[in-house]
């Protein structure tokens, strides 16, 4: 018997010998199906300008900058400017999200634009994500060319764009985006929910930043 | 002609063992803030104890046994009170469990387990006493005592009462909800932690600055007052019934000095 | 990994003295106490959130075998491989498999009880793969050689000069005359040494906090993104998971999410919430090119259906441990083997048998802090009553406390042989006591009297002075 008939005859046995049977699979099924939401705070749930608004606060809480442009032709300067407040090389990583690639990079003479996956050299990585959460100041990001997950990881400075309009109350609206993009049931290699910078406790309980992740996470929220 | 005594309740005082073998005092104070409240107060002699030590040791058939006697020696009652939340969480949320499924006794459990409380909260949310009649010159800490806590929400009764006695001053610890260490056979079989358990209290009860500590279950009391003793502290120890019925004037818990 | 619970309390006793784990443990007390709850008043929903997660919880365990079934499917369409493993022992050749298949010479782990449990690392370091620990803590206790003391926060047990020293006498290539007196310098050197490591790895091992059903996904929690690194670099990803991790959904696990990250650290999330499902695919210029499940069983299937099928729905948050006066008082490594703390008191009989594991279900005052906090709302003081239970009735325990109890007990349910023996007892005990109303010593009470003074009893009982008022009363009545 293999391990996988072993321990499903073991399972089965112990929940007083059930079946695979119609009627349990159909409420496996159903529930499969449904994937109903539960309690969803009330916290996030305000009209668009608050809501925007919490998404700000609470990325700034767990460590986050948060920065609101007009509009996406504005982000290019943006992100310079944050590179020279930093002192950092005029130097950024980034994958061919078409937003992105959209934006007025070569106005900004002096900044070098890499792209493709980070292979750990670069300062400062640039993503869009796909959207947040107001609820916890949390970006959503996922995987592909578009936007490659190891630049959310391997640089020290992560720069991450988002639309205002892309900023939901909670997870469950994020998921359900997830699902409109991907298709019920399917999903990207990763998924990245990233609340903040990468932090540490576990020295004496103290907490610092930058344990292995990027030390500081910059976010431009494009209006309009 | 009505019996005037027979409109008022009739409540069983469950004296626990702790009390009945070391603390009589908390007994007395008992029947007389339930008088005081308007009760007619009878203690059945054929009563012990609520089991636990049986039941936590993993002894479920002693326990039965001695459920069984409490039940029965309740049943005339119209309430059962217990000046401890340990005992009456024993006996409130336990002994339904202890006869689940047994026809005989599941529902004799479960209407016994209906009429229990602990002594305070039944002042204050059934009788609805607001105030006492007591005085106490001086400052006192209270100790939040697990089961009452946990099991029976017991946390505010107690201290809406003391704010009632004359002359008394609360001055409330930090960490007054923690545990204090006794856990029944838990601080001989495990003594050692048990002990830096209660010596992490009586600094908190140190800090507090209070002179004397109040809770509602004698074995907290005894466990707290036997450690501030060997530390040499003059802190005296009652339980909160005395100082309630304002009968605090005898030695309190472990002796004075 | 060595099972030292049956010596709890020995090692109590050394907790006890130890000067050193003592301060730190006061850092567990106040830090994650007080943040937990500033994040639990921030969120008036989070009690309901407790009830839902129960409820989905349950809901799987009843249908364990189908979801299960559900998972590997989906696994198995998006390009992973499922592997099922009864025993520590088959989980640990399973990795050695998908290693060997790899070439693999280093390993980077995400933090992982789990291969705690099977004593993976010893395993595979015996077979010449070396494993590389990227969670700061943990890395930091295997330079020390140690094991986790806490199961989110495995270092809790050390103080920074601790750490420093270990960091100099392992990192020996560094300059030695590097300043490393504070927390950010020792957080610096370890990034820059493990980034190397991340790259170096040939197969990269996770845990997974859930499991999800619906998509074939894992998903991981971490605030340092050491876990990203470990599943993302190396060319073969490997997860390992016990199978009670699954949930339905992904809006399930993010009713589970809501609760996990503020139990924990008082976090309203953690930093990195990362869902994987399966291998790079085309167009992903990053990513392992293996995805491999390792479903775990190793004693979960006998939980279920019993008293402690409960404690399956536990999400390894470690709120009971910080709440726990025992676990304040003695810290992790007393309990001897991989999980402390009332979960690990209730876990680890099932896990490792309850003649080994018998002390800690006992070494509980059941004061309920832990069922209190807990996110999932186990009942864990029932459950180590049950252990209670089991061992009574196998004589598991000490001759003299069963006796003793048997003693006790023969009283306690004959009532008038009770108040006999208490009429007697009583006054001859206040006899002793003097006028002083506590005694220093007292025979047969030395677990008590070592560290506290015994209070006396009044000169009779209670039921003694009442029957006594009451025949008084009697007397007076017309």
């Amino acid at each position: 018997m293999s391990g996988r008939d072993a321990i499903l005859s073991r399972v089965r046995k112990a929940l007083g010998g059930v079946a695979d049977s119609p009627t349990r699979r159909a409420v496996v099924e159903a529930r499969l199906g449904e994937a109903p939401v539960g309690v969803i705070p009330a916290r996030g749930q305000l009209d668009d300008k608050p809501r925007v608004a919490l998404f700000g606060e609470m990325a700034e809480k767990v460590n986050a900058t948060v920065q609101k442009v007009k509009s996406r032709a504005h982000v290019p300067a943006a992100i310079t400017d944050y590179l020279r407040s930093k002192n950092l090389p005029a130097s950024v990583r980034m994958g061919t999200d078409a937003r992105l690639a959209a934006m007025p990079w070569d106005k900004q003479r002096a900044l070098t634009v890499k792209r493709g996956a980070s292979d750990g050299d670069d300062e400062v990585g640039v993503s869009h994500a796909l959207g947040g959460v107001a609820e916890t100041g949390t970006l959503v990001l996922h995987s592909g060319d578009d936007n490659p997950t190891t630049i959310n990881f391997l640089p020290e400075h992560h720069i991450v764009v988002i639309d205002a309009k892309d900023i939901a109350g909670d997870l469950e609206t994020t998921i359900e985006a997830v699902r409109r993009k991907f298709g019920k049931g399917r999903m990207p290699r990763v998924l990245n929910f990233v609340t903040g910078p990468s932090r540490s406790g576990d020295i004496e309980q103290k907490l610092l930043l930058g344990a292995h992740g990027p030390r500081a996470l910059h976010i431009v929220v494009v209006d309009g | 002609m009505l019996n005037p005594e027979q409109e008022k309740p009739r409540v069983g005082l469950f004296v626990t063992c702790l009390v009945d073998l070391f603390r009589p005092n908390v007994g007395f104070a008992s029947v007389k803030l339930l008088e005081d409240a308007g009760c007619v107060v009878d203690v059945p002699a054929a009563q012990t104890c609520c089991g636990q030590p049986a039941y936590n040791s993993g002894d479920r058939a002693d326990t039965r046994a001695i459920a069984e006697n409490t039940i029965r020696a309740f049943e005339p009652f119209d309430y059962v009170v217990a000046p401890s939340g340990s005992c009456a969480g024993m006996l409130i949320k336990h002994y339904p469990a202890l006869f689940a499924g047994d026809p005989k006794w599941e529902e004799r459990a479960k209407a016994f387990s209906a009429k229990v409380h602990e002594l305070v909260s039944f002042l204050v949310d059934v009788l609805g006493v607001s105030a006492v009649e007591a005085s106490v010159n001086g400052s006192v800490t209270y100790h939040d005592s697990c089961s009452g806590l946990r099991e029976l929400g017991i946390r505010q009764q107690p201290r809406a009462l003391l704010s009632t006695v004359k002359g008394l001053q609360l001055r409330e610890m930090a960490d007054a909800d923690v545990c204090c260490g006794f856990g029944g056979t838990f601080c001989v079989k495990y003594s050692d932690i048990s002990n830096k358990i209660v010596s992490q209290k009586t600094e908190r009860i140190r800090e507090a600055g209070a002179g004397t500590l109040l809770a509602g279950d004698l074995g907290c009391l005894m466990n707290m007052a036997g450690k501030l003793k060997r530390e040499g502290s003059a802190v005296e120890v009652r339980h909160v019934a005395e100082v309630l019925a304002g009968m605090a004037d005898t030695p309190p818990i472990g002796g004075k000095g | 990994m060595q099972i030292t619970s049956p010596a709890f309390k020995q090692n109590s006793r050394a907790a006890l003295a130890d000067t050193q784990l003592q301060r730190a443990l006061g850092n567990v007390r106040a830090g994650f106490i007080d943040k937990r709850r500033k994040a639990i008043d921030a969120l008036p929903e989070f009690d309901a959130l407790r009830d839902s997660a129960r409820a989905i919880k349950n809901h799987v365990l009843e249908n364990l075998d189908l979801y299960l079934e559900t998972y590997e499917r989906k696994v198995i369409e998006t390009g992973g491989t499922v592997h099922w493993a009864e025993t520590a022992e088959d989980a640990r050749r399973i990795a050695l498999e998908i290693c060997r298949a790899a070439g693999a010479r280093t390993v980077t782990k995400g933090k992982s009880m789990i291969t705690e449990e099977i004593g993976l690392n010893d395993f595979l370091e015996a077979e010449g793969i070396r494993p590389v620990e990227t969670d700061l803590g943990e890395y930091i206790i295997q330079l020390r050689g140690e094991h986790p003391s806490h199961i989110i926060a495995p270092a809790v047990h050390l103080n920074r000069d601790q750490i420093e020293a270990d960091f100099r006498r392992v990192h020996d290539h560094l300059p030695v005359a590097r300043d490393l007196t504070e927390p950010e310098t020792l957080l610096a050197e370890a990034r820059k040494v493990l980034r190397k490591e991340y790259f170096a790895a040939d197969v990269g091992i996770t845990g997974a906090n859930f499991l999800v059903a619906e998509t074939g996904s894992s998903i991981i929690v971490t605030n340092e993104g050491n876990g990203d690194l470990t599943q993302t670099l190396p060319k073969v990803h490997v997860v390992m998971a016990s199978i009670e991790k699954i949930v339905p959904t992904l809006e399930d696990a993010a009713q589970i999410i809501r609760v996990l990250a503020r139990s924990a650290t008082g976090q309203d999330m953690s930093v990195y919430t990362t869902v994987s499902t399966g291998p790079r695919r085309p167009g992903d210029p990053d990513g392992p090119e293996e995805y491999h499940v390792i479903l775990l069983d190793n004693g979960r299937s006998s939980m279920l259906g019993t008293k402690f099928q409960d404690m399956l729905r536990c999400i390894r948050c470690g709120a009971c441990m910080n709440h726990c006066p025992v676990y304040h008082a003695v810290g992790g490594h007393a309990y001897g083997w991989v999980y402390p703390g009332p979960m690990g008191a209730v876990l680890t009989p099932s896990l490792i048998g309850v003649d080994k594991g018998g002390h800690l279900p006992n070494a509980s005052t059941f004061c309920g802090r832990c069922e209190s906090v807990c996110p999932m709302k186990i009942p864990l003081p029932k459950m180590m009553r049950h252990w209670r239970e089991r061992e009574f009735e196998r004589g598991l325990n000490p001759a003299t406390s069963r006796y003793g109890l048997k003693f006790w007990a023969f009283f306690a349910r004959r009532p008038k042989l009770y108040r006999f023996a208490a009429s007697l007892g009583i006054p001859f005990l206040s006899l002793f006591a003097g006028n002083r109303g506590r005694f220093r010593h007292l025979p047969l009470a030395g677990g008590w009297t070592k560290w506290r003074d015994m209070p006396a009893p009044e000169s009779r009982t209670f039921m003694q002075q009442w029957q006594q008022k009451e025949a008084l009363k009697q007397e007076a009545r017309p």
